[in-house]
Protein backbone atom coordinates (compact mmCIF):
# COMPACT_ATOMS: atom_id res chain seq x y z
CA UNK A 1 0.00 0.00 0.00
CA UNK A 2 1.74 3.57 -1.22
CA UNK A 3 1.77 5.58 1.89
CA UNK A 4 0.94 8.12 -0.41
CA UNK A 5 -2.60 7.09 -0.11
CA UNK A 6 -3.11 7.11 3.52
CA UNK A 7 -0.95 10.19 4.57
CA UNK A 8 -3.22 11.04 7.53
CA UNK A 9 -2.70 7.24 9.73
CA UNK A 10 -0.88 7.59 12.89
CA UNK A 11 1.60 5.56 11.72
CA UNK A 12 2.84 7.63 8.88
CA UNK A 13 2.56 10.95 11.05
CA UNK A 14 5.05 13.67 10.80
CA UNK A 15 7.53 13.57 13.18
CA UNK A 16 5.24 16.51 15.33
CA UNK A 17 7.14 18.70 18.27
CA UNK A 18 6.12 16.48 20.96
CA UNK A 19 7.82 13.39 19.46
CA UNK A 20 11.42 15.55 18.29
CA UNK A 21 11.45 16.68 21.98
CA UNK A 22 11.43 12.76 23.45
CA UNK A 23 13.67 12.18 20.36
CA UNK A 24 16.07 14.19 21.24
CA UNK A 25 16.05 13.47 24.90
CA UNK A 26 16.48 9.79 24.47
CA UNK A 27 19.81 10.79 22.46
CA UNK A 28 21.29 13.06 25.56
CA UNK A 29 21.16 10.60 27.97
CA UNK A 30 21.97 8.37 25.76
CA UNK A 31 24.92 10.07 25.16
CA UNK A 32 25.53 11.23 28.40
CA UNK A 33 25.85 7.95 29.29
CA UNK A 34 28.26 7.07 27.08
CA UNK A 35 30.44 9.85 28.12
CA UNK A 36 30.15 8.89 31.10
CA UNK A 37 31.45 5.71 30.54
CA UNK A 38 34.22 6.84 28.62
CA UNK A 39 35.09 9.31 31.89
CA UNK A 40 35.25 6.17 33.85
CA UNK A 41 37.26 3.91 31.56
CA UNK A 42 39.86 6.98 30.47
CA UNK A 43 40.88 7.37 34.20
CA UNK A 44 42.27 4.10 34.85
CA UNK A 45 43.83 4.43 31.28
CA UNK A 46 45.24 7.72 32.75
CA UNK A 47 46.44 6.44 36.04
CA UNK A 48 47.78 3.69 34.54
CA UNK A 49 49.60 5.47 31.50
CA UNK A 50 51.21 8.24 33.69
CA UNK A 51 52.85 5.84 36.20
CA UNK A 52 54.01 4.02 33.33
CA UNK A 53 55.32 6.88 31.43
CA UNK A 54 56.72 8.14 34.67
CA UNK A 55 57.79 5.16 36.35
CA UNK A 56 59.34 3.26 33.38
CA UNK A 57 63.13 4.44 32.97
CA UNK A 58 63.90 3.70 36.08
CA UNK A 59 62.69 -0.16 36.13
CA UNK A 60 65.69 -1.80 35.93
CA UNK A 61 66.79 -5.22 37.38
CA UNK A 62 68.90 -3.74 39.33
CA UNK A 63 65.90 -1.86 40.91
CA UNK A 64 64.45 -5.00 42.08
CA UNK A 65 67.17 -6.93 43.13
CA UNK A 66 69.06 -4.48 45.02
CA UNK A 67 67.82 -2.81 48.86
CA UNK A 68 66.80 1.01 48.94
CA UNK A 69 69.15 3.33 49.65
CA UNK A 70 67.56 6.01 50.91
CA UNK A 71 70.79 8.46 51.81
CA UNK A 72 72.48 8.36 48.17
CA UNK A 73 71.15 11.09 45.65
CA UNK A 74 71.98 9.01 42.78
CA UNK A 75 69.22 6.28 41.47
CA UNK A 76 71.23 3.46 43.77
CA UNK A 77 69.17 1.00 45.07
CA UNK A 78 66.00 -0.61 44.52
CA UNK A 79 62.88 -1.79 46.52
CA UNK A 80 64.13 -4.89 46.77
CA UNK A 81 63.58 -5.14 50.47
CA UNK A 82 60.41 -3.63 50.23
CA UNK A 83 58.80 -6.42 47.68
CA UNK A 84 60.34 -9.10 50.06
CA UNK A 85 58.41 -6.91 53.31
CA UNK A 86 54.99 -6.93 51.25
CA UNK A 87 55.33 -10.50 50.11
CA UNK A 88 55.89 -12.11 54.23
CA UNK A 89 53.40 -9.76 55.80
CA UNK A 90 50.78 -9.82 52.93
CA UNK A 91 51.60 -13.66 52.56
CA UNK A 92 51.00 -14.32 56.57
CA UNK A 93 47.94 -12.02 56.41
CA UNK A 94 46.64 -14.31 53.59
CA UNK A 95 47.11 -17.37 56.35
CA UNK A 96 45.19 -15.83 58.64
CA UNK A 97 42.45 -14.46 57.18
CA UNK A 98 41.57 -16.68 54.16
CA UNK A 99 40.84 -19.92 56.46
CA UNK A 100 38.79 -17.75 58.85
CA UNK A 101 36.80 -15.91 56.06
CA UNK A 102 35.90 -18.80 54.56
CA UNK A 103 35.02 -20.87 57.43
CA UNK A 104 33.06 -18.10 58.61
CA UNK A 105 30.98 -17.96 55.21
CA UNK A 106 30.66 -21.81 55.73
CA UNK A 107 29.13 -21.21 58.79
CA UNK A 108 26.63 -18.28 57.66
CA UNK A 109 25.61 -20.09 55.40
CA UNK A 110 25.31 -23.41 55.81
CA UNK A 111 24.88 -24.04 59.50
CA UNK A 112 23.55 -20.24 61.08
CA UNK A 113 20.21 -19.69 61.64
CA UNK A 114 18.92 -16.87 59.16
CA UNK A 115 18.63 -14.31 62.19
CA UNK A 116 22.90 -15.18 62.85
CA UNK A 117 23.70 -15.41 59.42
CA UNK A 118 22.37 -11.31 58.61
CA UNK A 119 23.93 -10.37 61.95
CA UNK A 120 27.44 -11.38 60.98
CA UNK A 121 27.00 -10.59 57.90
CA UNK A 122 26.16 -7.14 59.16
CA UNK A 123 29.14 -7.12 61.33
CA UNK A 124 31.41 -8.35 58.57
CA UNK A 125 29.95 -4.59 56.66
CA UNK A 126 30.65 -2.53 59.04
CA UNK A 127 34.16 -3.81 59.52
CA UNK A 128 34.66 -3.37 55.87
CA UNK A 129 33.78 0.21 56.17
CA UNK A 130 36.00 1.09 59.11
CA UNK A 131 38.57 3.40 57.54
CA UNK A 132 42.48 1.80 57.00
CA UNK A 133 43.71 3.72 59.61
CA UNK A 134 41.64 3.54 62.28
CA UNK A 135 42.73 -0.37 62.29
CA UNK A 136 45.97 0.69 61.91
CA UNK A 137 45.66 2.87 65.29
CA UNK A 138 44.04 -0.09 66.79
CA UNK A 139 46.61 -2.59 66.09
CA UNK A 140 49.47 -0.01 67.21
CA UNK A 141 47.42 0.12 70.62
CA UNK A 142 47.19 -3.24 70.71
CA UNK A 143 50.52 -4.87 69.60
CA UNK A 144 53.04 -2.15 68.81
CA UNK A 145 52.87 -0.50 72.57
CA UNK A 146 52.56 -3.94 73.98
CA UNK A 147 55.52 -5.04 72.52
CA UNK A 148 57.21 -1.81 72.47
CA UNK A 149 58.38 -1.86 68.73
CA UNK A 150 57.26 -2.07 65.32
CA UNK A 151 57.15 -5.78 63.74
CA UNK A 152 55.92 -7.62 60.79
CA UNK A 153 53.24 -9.73 62.57
CA UNK A 154 51.57 -6.36 63.94
CA UNK A 155 51.33 -5.14 60.25
CA UNK A 156 50.12 -8.78 58.62
CA UNK A 157 47.55 -9.02 61.81
CA UNK A 158 46.11 -5.31 60.38
CA UNK A 159 46.24 -6.35 56.90
CA UNK A 160 44.38 -9.69 57.61
CA UNK A 161 41.93 -7.53 59.96
CA UNK A 162 41.17 -5.36 56.35
CA UNK A 163 41.40 -8.26 53.87
CA UNK A 164 38.91 -10.52 56.22
CA UNK A 165 35.37 -8.72 55.40
CA UNK A 166 36.39 -8.92 51.69
CA UNK A 167 37.28 -12.43 51.58
CA UNK A 168 34.04 -13.60 53.93
CA UNK A 169 31.38 -11.30 51.85
CA UNK A 170 33.01 -12.79 48.98
CA UNK A 171 33.18 -16.57 49.42
CA UNK A 172 29.09 -15.89 51.05
CA UNK A 173 28.06 -14.67 47.90
CA UNK A 174 29.70 -17.76 46.18
CA UNK A 175 28.01 -20.22 47.96
CA UNK A 176 24.84 -18.75 47.94
CA UNK A 177 25.17 -18.93 44.08
CA UNK A 178 25.62 -23.08 44.49
CA UNK A 179 21.81 -24.38 43.68
CA UNK A 180 20.11 -25.76 46.46
CA UNK A 181 19.46 -29.03 44.30
CA UNK A 182 23.21 -29.95 44.52
CA UNK A 183 22.72 -29.69 48.08
CA UNK A 184 19.50 -31.80 48.41
CA UNK A 185 21.69 -34.17 46.47
CA UNK A 186 24.21 -34.68 48.62
CA UNK A 187 21.99 -34.89 52.14
CA UNK A 188 19.44 -37.16 50.20
CA UNK A 189 22.68 -39.46 49.94
CA UNK A 190 22.97 -39.88 53.48
CA UNK A 191 26.09 -37.37 53.48
CA UNK A 192 26.19 -35.53 56.75
CA UNK A 193 25.70 -31.40 56.39
CA UNK A 194 29.17 -30.86 57.11
CA UNK A 195 30.38 -33.29 54.50
CA UNK A 196 27.91 -32.13 52.01
CA UNK A 197 29.24 -28.54 52.83
CA UNK A 198 32.88 -29.92 52.50
CA UNK A 199 32.71 -32.26 49.23
CA UNK A 200 30.04 -31.11 47.66
CA UNK A 201 29.39 -26.79 47.98
CA UNK A 202 33.06 -25.66 48.70
CA UNK A 203 34.45 -27.74 45.66
CA UNK A 204 31.78 -26.76 43.59
CA UNK A 205 32.65 -22.30 44.50
CA UNK A 206 35.79 -22.99 44.89
CA UNK A 207 37.11 -21.39 41.71
CA UNK A 208 34.53 -18.59 43.16
CA UNK A 209 36.31 -18.75 46.97
CA UNK A 210 39.50 -18.36 45.33
CA UNK A 211 38.38 -15.28 43.20
CA UNK A 212 37.66 -13.49 46.53
CA UNK A 213 41.14 -14.32 48.09
CA UNK A 214 42.66 -13.21 45.30
CA UNK A 215 41.01 -10.14 45.16
CA UNK A 216 41.19 -9.73 49.09
CA UNK A 217 45.13 -9.99 48.44
CA UNK A 218 45.11 -7.28 45.36
CA UNK A 219 43.77 -4.95 48.00
CA UNK A 220 46.05 -5.79 50.84
CA UNK A 221 49.14 -5.63 48.48
CA UNK A 222 48.17 -1.78 48.76
CA UNK A 223 46.89 -0.66 51.87
CA UNK A 224 49.42 1.95 53.27
CA UNK A 225 47.49 2.95 56.37
CA UNK A 226 46.90 0.28 58.10
CA UNK A 227 51.17 0.25 57.81
CA UNK A 228 51.79 3.50 58.98
CA UNK A 229 52.20 3.26 62.91
CA UNK A 230 52.70 -0.36 62.93
CA UNK A 231 55.46 -1.26 60.17
CA UNK A 232 57.13 1.81 59.01
CA UNK A 233 60.33 2.50 60.56
CA UNK A 234 62.28 -0.08 59.19
CA UNK A 235 65.94 -1.15 58.04
CA UNK A 236 67.01 -1.06 54.51
CA UNK A 237 68.62 -4.32 54.84
CA UNK A 238 66.94 -7.44 53.61
CA UNK A 239 64.72 -8.95 56.36
CA UNK A 240 62.88 -11.87 56.38
CA UNK A 241 62.10 -11.59 60.11
CA UNK A 242 58.83 -10.27 60.83
CA UNK A 243 59.27 -9.98 64.55
CA UNK A 244 61.11 -6.71 63.66
CA UNK A 245 59.14 -4.11 61.16
CA UNK A 246 59.36 -4.93 57.58
CA UNK A 247 59.36 -2.50 54.81
CA UNK A 248 56.64 -2.39 52.32
CA UNK A 249 55.91 -1.25 48.53
CA UNK A 250 53.43 0.98 50.08
CA UNK A 251 55.13 2.93 52.44
CA UNK A 252 58.75 2.69 50.54
CA UNK A 253 56.64 5.04 47.63
CA UNK A 254 55.62 7.61 50.73
CA UNK A 255 59.45 7.38 51.42
CA UNK A 256 60.70 7.89 48.17
CA UNK A 257 58.27 10.73 47.60
CA UNK A 258 59.29 12.61 50.87
CA UNK A 259 63.06 12.55 49.71
CA UNK A 260 64.87 16.16 48.74
CA UNK A 261 66.02 14.70 45.71
CA UNK A 262 64.42 13.81 42.80
CA UNK A 263 66.20 10.49 42.04
CA UNK A 264 64.14 9.23 44.50
CA UNK A 265 61.22 10.36 43.06
CA UNK A 266 61.61 8.64 39.95
CA UNK A 267 61.77 5.26 41.94
CA UNK A 268 58.70 6.22 43.64
CA UNK A 269 56.99 6.23 40.45
CA UNK A 270 58.75 2.97 39.09
CA UNK A 271 57.88 1.40 42.76
CA UNK A 272 54.35 2.69 41.95
CA UNK A 273 54.11 0.91 38.66
CA UNK A 274 55.47 -2.44 39.91
CA UNK A 275 52.82 -2.06 42.28
CA UNK A 276 49.75 -1.70 40.13
CA UNK A 277 51.03 -4.34 37.45
CA UNK A 278 51.15 -7.21 40.05
CA UNK A 279 47.99 -5.84 41.27
CA UNK A 280 46.39 -5.86 37.52
CA UNK A 281 47.61 -9.26 36.88
CA UNK A 282 45.99 -10.15 39.98
CA UNK A 283 43.13 -8.74 39.09
CA UNK A 284 42.73 -10.55 35.63
CA UNK A 285 43.56 -13.81 36.65
CA UNK A 286 40.85 -13.69 39.34
CA UNK A 287 38.58 -12.00 36.37
CA UNK A 288 39.29 -15.38 35.01
CA UNK A 289 38.54 -17.30 37.65
CA UNK A 290 35.50 -15.77 38.06
CA UNK A 291 33.78 -16.43 34.47
CA UNK A 292 35.20 -20.25 34.97
CA UNK A 293 33.00 -20.06 37.69
CA UNK A 294 29.81 -18.70 36.43
CA UNK A 295 30.31 -20.85 33.09
CA UNK A 296 30.37 -24.25 35.34
CA UNK A 297 27.09 -22.84 37.83
CA UNK A 298 25.43 -22.08 34.37
CA UNK A 299 25.68 -25.37 33.40
CA UNK A 300 24.52 -26.99 36.92
CA UNK A 301 21.32 -24.46 36.63
CA UNK B 1 -19.94 -44.91 34.20
CA UNK B 2 -17.26 -47.38 32.40
CA UNK B 3 -14.61 -45.42 31.63
CA UNK B 4 -12.29 -47.48 28.76
CA UNK B 5 -8.45 -47.21 29.30
CA UNK B 6 -6.81 -45.39 26.36
CA UNK B 7 -3.68 -47.38 24.85
CA UNK B 8 -1.52 -44.94 27.18
CA UNK B 9 -2.41 -47.26 30.14
CA UNK B 10 -0.65 -50.59 29.27
CA UNK B 11 1.02 -51.99 32.20
CA UNK B 12 4.59 -52.45 30.48
CA UNK B 13 5.59 -56.38 31.45
CA UNK B 14 9.23 -55.53 32.85
CA UNK B 15 10.08 -59.17 30.85
CA UNK B 16 9.56 -57.15 27.41
CA UNK B 17 12.60 -55.28 27.47
CA UNK B 18 15.61 -55.06 26.48
CA UNK B 19 18.04 -53.79 29.46
CA UNK B 20 21.07 -54.97 30.14
CA UNK B 21 20.41 -57.26 33.73
CA UNK B 22 21.99 -56.69 36.46
CA UNK B 23 25.11 -59.41 37.04
CA UNK B 24 24.66 -62.11 39.14
CA UNK B 25 21.28 -61.35 40.48
CA UNK B 26 18.48 -63.93 40.84
CA UNK B 27 16.60 -64.36 37.76
CA UNK B 28 13.76 -61.58 38.36
CA UNK B 29 9.97 -63.33 39.56
CA UNK B 30 7.37 -63.35 36.63
CA UNK B 31 5.10 -59.89 36.45
CA UNK B 32 3.85 -59.10 39.57
CA UNK B 33 -0.57 -58.94 39.27
CA UNK B 34 -0.71 -56.04 41.42
CA UNK B 35 -2.11 -57.53 44.52
CA UNK B 36 -0.20 -61.10 44.51
CA UNK B 37 2.97 -61.26 46.23
CA UNK B 38 5.96 -62.06 44.78
CA UNK B 39 6.03 -65.38 43.31
CA UNK B 40 9.07 -67.98 43.79
CA UNK B 41 12.89 -67.00 42.88
CA UNK B 42 12.72 -63.83 44.54
CA UNK B 43 15.26 -64.85 46.64
CA UNK B 44 16.43 -61.38 47.02
CA UNK B 45 14.19 -60.40 49.11
CA UNK B 46 14.17 -63.62 51.48
CA UNK B 47 17.28 -62.24 52.30
CA UNK B 48 16.47 -58.60 52.90
CA UNK B 49 14.24 -57.82 55.04
CA UNK B 50 10.46 -56.85 53.78
CA UNK B 51 11.43 -53.46 52.80
CA UNK B 52 8.17 -52.52 53.40
CA UNK B 53 7.51 -48.69 54.31
CA UNK B 54 3.82 -47.73 56.19
CA UNK B 55 2.98 -44.30 56.53
CA UNK B 56 0.52 -44.04 59.60
CA UNK B 57 -1.29 -40.40 60.28
CA UNK B 58 1.18 -38.29 58.95
CA UNK B 59 0.89 -34.79 58.65
CA UNK B 60 3.17 -32.24 57.45
CA UNK B 61 3.04 -28.46 57.96
CA UNK B 62 5.61 -25.34 56.40
CA UNK B 63 5.14 -23.34 59.39
CA UNK B 64 1.53 -22.70 59.88
CA UNK B 65 0.34 -24.13 56.56
CA UNK B 66 -0.79 -27.74 56.69
CA UNK B 67 0.47 -29.59 53.29
CA UNK B 68 -0.03 -33.68 54.12
CA UNK B 69 -3.05 -34.61 56.49
CA UNK B 70 -3.45 -37.53 58.33
CA UNK B 71 -2.08 -39.66 55.17
CA UNK B 72 -2.11 -43.52 55.71
CA UNK B 73 -0.58 -45.95 52.95
CA UNK B 74 2.09 -48.52 52.39
CA UNK B 75 5.09 -49.47 49.81
CA UNK B 76 4.94 -52.96 49.35
CA UNK B 77 8.29 -54.45 48.24
CA UNK B 78 8.49 -55.89 44.62
CA UNK B 79 6.15 -52.87 44.09
CA UNK B 80 6.26 -49.78 42.30
CA UNK B 81 3.74 -47.42 43.86
CA UNK B 82 2.82 -44.45 42.28
CA UNK B 83 1.54 -41.47 44.33
CA UNK B 84 -0.87 -38.95 41.61
CA UNK B 85 -2.47 -36.15 42.11
CA UNK B 86 -2.93 -32.20 41.52
CA UNK B 87 -0.10 -29.99 41.45
CA UNK B 88 -0.33 -29.09 45.33
CA UNK B 89 -1.87 -31.67 46.44
CA UNK B 90 0.96 -32.71 48.82
CA UNK B 91 2.30 -35.68 47.41
CA UNK B 92 5.66 -34.20 46.88
CA UNK B 93 5.69 -33.57 50.53
CA UNK B 94 4.80 -36.73 51.55
CA UNK B 95 7.42 -38.19 49.69
CA UNK B 96 10.19 -36.42 51.54
CA UNK B 97 8.79 -37.38 54.68
CA UNK B 98 9.87 -40.84 54.00
CA UNK B 99 13.39 -40.26 54.28
CA UNK B 100 13.35 -36.87 56.16
CA UNK B 101 14.40 -34.51 53.32
CA UNK B 102 11.29 -32.57 54.83
CA UNK B 103 12.65 -31.66 57.87
CA UNK B 104 15.73 -29.64 56.06
CA UNK B 105 13.52 -26.92 54.81
CA UNK B 106 13.52 -24.28 57.91
CA UNK B 107 10.21 -23.99 59.32
CA UNK B 108 8.68 -27.53 57.93
CA UNK B 109 7.65 -30.32 60.47
CA UNK B 110 5.94 -33.25 60.68
CA UNK B 111 3.93 -35.93 62.76
CA UNK B 112 2.96 -38.85 62.60
CA UNK B 113 4.56 -42.86 61.63
CA UNK B 114 6.75 -43.45 58.81
CA UNK B 115 8.13 -47.49 59.29
CA UNK B 116 10.45 -49.14 57.15
CA UNK B 117 10.50 -52.83 58.58
CA UNK B 118 8.57 -52.12 61.55
CA UNK B 119 11.50 -49.28 62.68
CA UNK B 120 10.02 -45.91 63.05
CA UNK B 121 11.94 -43.54 60.94
CA UNK B 122 11.54 -40.56 63.01
CA UNK B 123 12.65 -42.44 66.05
CA UNK B 124 15.05 -40.60 68.22
CA UNK B 125 17.84 -43.06 68.24
CA UNK B 126 17.57 -43.34 64.40
CA UNK B 127 19.94 -41.29 62.89
CA UNK B 128 19.09 -39.22 60.20
CA UNK B 129 22.05 -39.78 57.97
CA UNK B 130 21.06 -43.61 58.24
CA UNK B 131 17.94 -43.44 57.20
CA UNK B 132 18.84 -41.17 54.29
CA UNK B 133 21.14 -44.13 52.79
CA UNK B 134 18.16 -46.40 53.36
CA UNK B 135 15.66 -44.36 51.66
CA UNK B 136 17.55 -43.29 48.55
CA UNK B 137 15.98 -40.47 46.50
CA UNK B 138 16.04 -39.51 42.83
CA UNK B 139 14.75 -35.71 42.03
CA UNK B 140 12.83 -33.99 39.45
CA UNK B 141 15.90 -32.24 37.71
CA UNK B 142 18.64 -34.72 37.63
CA UNK B 143 21.52 -32.84 40.05
CA UNK B 144 25.13 -34.62 39.61
CA UNK B 145 27.70 -33.12 41.06
CA UNK B 146 28.56 -30.76 38.87
CA UNK B 147 32.68 -31.31 39.99
CA UNK B 148 32.80 -34.54 39.66
CA UNK B 149 33.40 -37.26 37.17
CA UNK B 150 30.91 -39.89 36.38
CA UNK B 151 32.89 -42.07 38.11
CA UNK B 152 33.03 -40.25 41.34
CA UNK B 153 29.37 -39.07 41.28
CA UNK B 154 28.38 -42.84 41.39
CA UNK B 155 30.82 -43.63 43.91
CA UNK B 156 29.77 -39.96 45.88
CA UNK B 157 27.44 -42.26 48.10
CA UNK B 158 29.77 -44.94 48.90
CA UNK B 159 32.38 -42.45 49.68
CA UNK B 160 30.46 -40.46 52.23
CA UNK B 161 29.35 -43.54 54.14
CA UNK B 162 32.97 -44.77 54.25
CA UNK B 163 33.07 -47.58 52.22
CA UNK B 164 36.14 -49.66 51.44
CA UNK B 165 37.89 -48.39 48.54
CA UNK B 166 38.23 -51.80 46.86
CA UNK B 167 34.86 -52.16 47.11
CA UNK B 168 34.06 -48.91 45.83
CA UNK B 169 34.73 -50.03 41.92
CA UNK B 170 32.96 -53.06 42.13
CA UNK B 171 29.72 -51.28 43.57
CA UNK B 172 30.01 -48.29 41.14
CA UNK B 173 30.00 -50.58 37.68
CA UNK B 174 27.08 -52.35 39.23
CA UNK B 175 24.86 -49.42 40.04
CA UNK B 176 25.68 -47.91 36.71
CA UNK B 177 24.53 -51.66 34.89
CA UNK B 178 21.53 -51.30 37.37
CA UNK B 179 20.80 -47.80 35.78
CA UNK B 180 21.10 -49.04 32.33
CA UNK B 181 23.93 -46.36 31.97
CA UNK B 182 27.22 -48.59 31.73
CA UNK B 183 26.74 -49.61 28.18
CA UNK B 184 26.74 -45.39 26.86
CA UNK B 185 29.94 -44.65 29.44
CA UNK B 186 32.04 -47.54 30.56
CA UNK B 187 34.88 -46.00 28.14
CA UNK B 188 34.51 -42.32 29.58
CA UNK B 189 33.73 -42.43 33.64
CA UNK B 190 36.62 -39.90 34.06
CA UNK B 191 34.44 -37.32 32.11
CA UNK B 192 32.41 -34.88 33.83
CA UNK B 193 29.27 -35.62 35.23
CA UNK B 194 27.49 -32.96 33.55
CA UNK B 195 28.90 -33.70 30.29
CA UNK B 196 25.93 -36.30 29.68
CA UNK B 197 22.37 -35.65 28.34
CA UNK B 198 19.15 -34.72 30.40
CA UNK B 199 18.13 -38.26 30.40
CA UNK B 200 21.49 -40.05 31.14
CA UNK B 201 22.62 -37.44 34.04
CA UNK B 202 18.88 -38.60 35.18
CA UNK B 203 20.16 -42.22 35.00
CA UNK B 204 23.45 -41.23 36.49
CA UNK B 205 21.12 -39.92 39.70
CA UNK B 206 19.43 -43.47 39.63
CA UNK B 207 22.80 -45.25 39.58
CA UNK B 208 24.39 -42.99 42.48
CA UNK B 209 21.29 -43.77 43.99
CA UNK B 210 21.20 -47.27 43.55
CA UNK B 211 25.37 -47.24 44.73
CA UNK B 212 24.49 -47.37 48.21
CA UNK B 213 22.28 -50.26 48.10
CA UNK B 214 19.35 -48.65 49.50
CA UNK B 215 16.00 -50.48 50.22
CA UNK B 216 14.04 -48.38 49.09
CA UNK B 217 13.96 -45.12 46.40
CA UNK B 218 11.67 -42.13 46.24
CA UNK B 219 11.12 -40.68 42.87
CA UNK B 220 9.58 -37.38 42.57
CA UNK B 221 8.47 -36.84 39.09
CA UNK B 222 11.82 -38.21 37.67
CA UNK B 223 10.73 -37.43 34.48
CA UNK B 224 9.14 -34.36 34.10
CA UNK B 225 12.26 -32.35 33.34
CA UNK B 226 13.28 -35.02 30.22
CA UNK B 227 12.52 -35.74 26.59
CA UNK B 228 9.98 -38.86 25.52
CA UNK B 229 12.84 -41.42 24.42
CA UNK B 230 14.76 -40.68 27.87
CA UNK B 231 11.59 -40.99 29.90
CA UNK B 232 10.67 -44.14 28.27
CA UNK B 233 14.26 -45.77 29.19
CA UNK B 234 13.47 -44.64 32.63
CA UNK B 235 10.52 -46.04 32.84
CA UNK B 236 11.65 -49.58 31.56
CA UNK B 237 14.72 -49.03 34.21
CA UNK B 238 11.78 -48.89 37.33
CA UNK B 239 10.34 -52.05 35.77
CA UNK B 240 13.49 -53.54 36.15
CA UNK B 241 14.17 -52.40 39.37
CA UNK B 242 10.95 -53.00 41.21
CA UNK B 243 12.69 -56.08 42.75
CA UNK B 244 15.56 -54.81 44.06
CA UNK B 245 14.43 -51.94 45.60
CA UNK B 246 10.65 -50.70 46.62
CA UNK B 247 10.02 -47.88 44.57
CA UNK B 248 7.18 -44.91 44.84
CA UNK B 249 7.09 -42.51 41.55
CA UNK B 250 5.44 -39.17 42.20
CA UNK B 251 4.60 -37.85 39.07
CA UNK B 252 1.78 -35.62 38.00
CA UNK B 253 1.64 -37.61 34.73
CA UNK B 254 -1.67 -40.44 34.78
CA UNK B 255 -0.17 -42.28 31.70
CA UNK B 256 3.12 -42.72 33.39
CA UNK B 257 1.36 -44.50 36.34
CA UNK B 258 -0.38 -46.70 34.50
CA UNK B 259 2.61 -47.44 32.69
CA UNK B 260 4.97 -48.13 35.55
CA UNK B 261 2.64 -48.78 38.81
CA UNK B 262 1.28 -51.74 40.50
CA UNK B 263 -0.50 -49.53 42.95
CA UNK B 264 -1.55 -46.16 42.77
CA UNK B 265 -2.47 -43.88 45.20
CA UNK B 266 -4.36 -40.25 44.63
CA UNK B 267 -4.14 -37.18 46.96
CA UNK B 268 -5.72 -34.40 46.78
CA UNK B 269 -5.33 -31.18 49.04
CA UNK B 270 -3.24 -33.10 51.21
CA UNK B 271 -5.47 -36.09 51.96
CA UNK B 272 -5.17 -39.29 50.46
CA UNK B 273 -8.19 -40.07 48.92
CA UNK B 274 -8.25 -43.07 47.86
CA UNK B 275 -5.13 -46.31 47.22
CA UNK B 276 -5.39 -49.64 45.02
CA UNK B 277 -4.04 -51.42 42.11
CA UNK B 278 -3.50 -49.34 39.18
CA UNK B 279 -5.87 -51.04 36.50
CA UNK B 280 -8.77 -50.54 39.72
CA UNK B 281 -7.87 -46.50 39.65
CA UNK B 282 -7.98 -46.40 36.39
CA UNK B 283 -11.09 -48.26 35.51
CA UNK B 284 -13.03 -48.50 38.16
CA UNK B 285 -11.97 -46.52 41.09
CA UNK B 286 -14.07 -46.25 44.33
CA UNK B 287 -14.24 -42.42 45.12
CA UNK B 288 -15.80 -40.29 42.61
CA UNK B 289 -13.10 -37.57 43.12
CA UNK B 290 -10.48 -39.98 42.13
CA UNK B 291 -12.68 -41.00 39.39
CA UNK B 292 -13.06 -37.10 38.32
CA UNK B 293 -8.98 -36.56 38.33
CA UNK B 294 -8.25 -39.89 36.24
CA UNK B 295 -11.05 -38.78 33.48
CA UNK B 296 -9.18 -35.32 33.42
CA UNK B 297 -12.37 -33.15 34.96
CA UNK B 298 -10.40 -31.41 36.65
CA UNK B 299 -6.06 -31.14 36.86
Amino acid sequence: MESSQRPDHPLLAARTGNLRRRRAANRTMETSAWIAAVLAVAVLVLVIGSVAVKGLSSISLNFLTQNADPNSIEATGGIANALVGTGIMVGLATLMAVPVGILTAIYTNEFAGSRSASTIRYFLDVLNGVPTIVTGIFIFGLIVTAQGHQSGWAGAIALAIVMLPLVARSCQEVLALVPGSVKEAGLALGASRWRTTVSVVVPTALSGMITGALLAVARALGETAPLLFVSSIFATNLSTDPSQALPSVPLVIFQFSESPTPAKHDQAWAAALVLIVVVLLISIVARVLSARMRRRLGAAR
Amino acid sequence: MNYQPSDGLKVVDPEETTMPRIPGQAESPPPATPSASPGPGAGLEEMHATRQVRIEDLHAYYGSVHAVKGVNLAFDPGHVTAIIGPSGCGKSTMVRCVNRMHEEIPGARSEGRILLDDVDLHASNVDVVTVRRVVGMVFQKPNPFPTMSIYDNVASGLKFTGAARDEVKDRVNAALEGAGLWNEVHDRLSSPGMSLSGGQQQRLCIARALAVEPDVLLMDEPCSALDPVATLKIEELIGQLKDRVTIAVVTHNMQQAGRVADTTAFMLSGELVEIGPTEKMFTNPDDSRTEEYVTGKFG
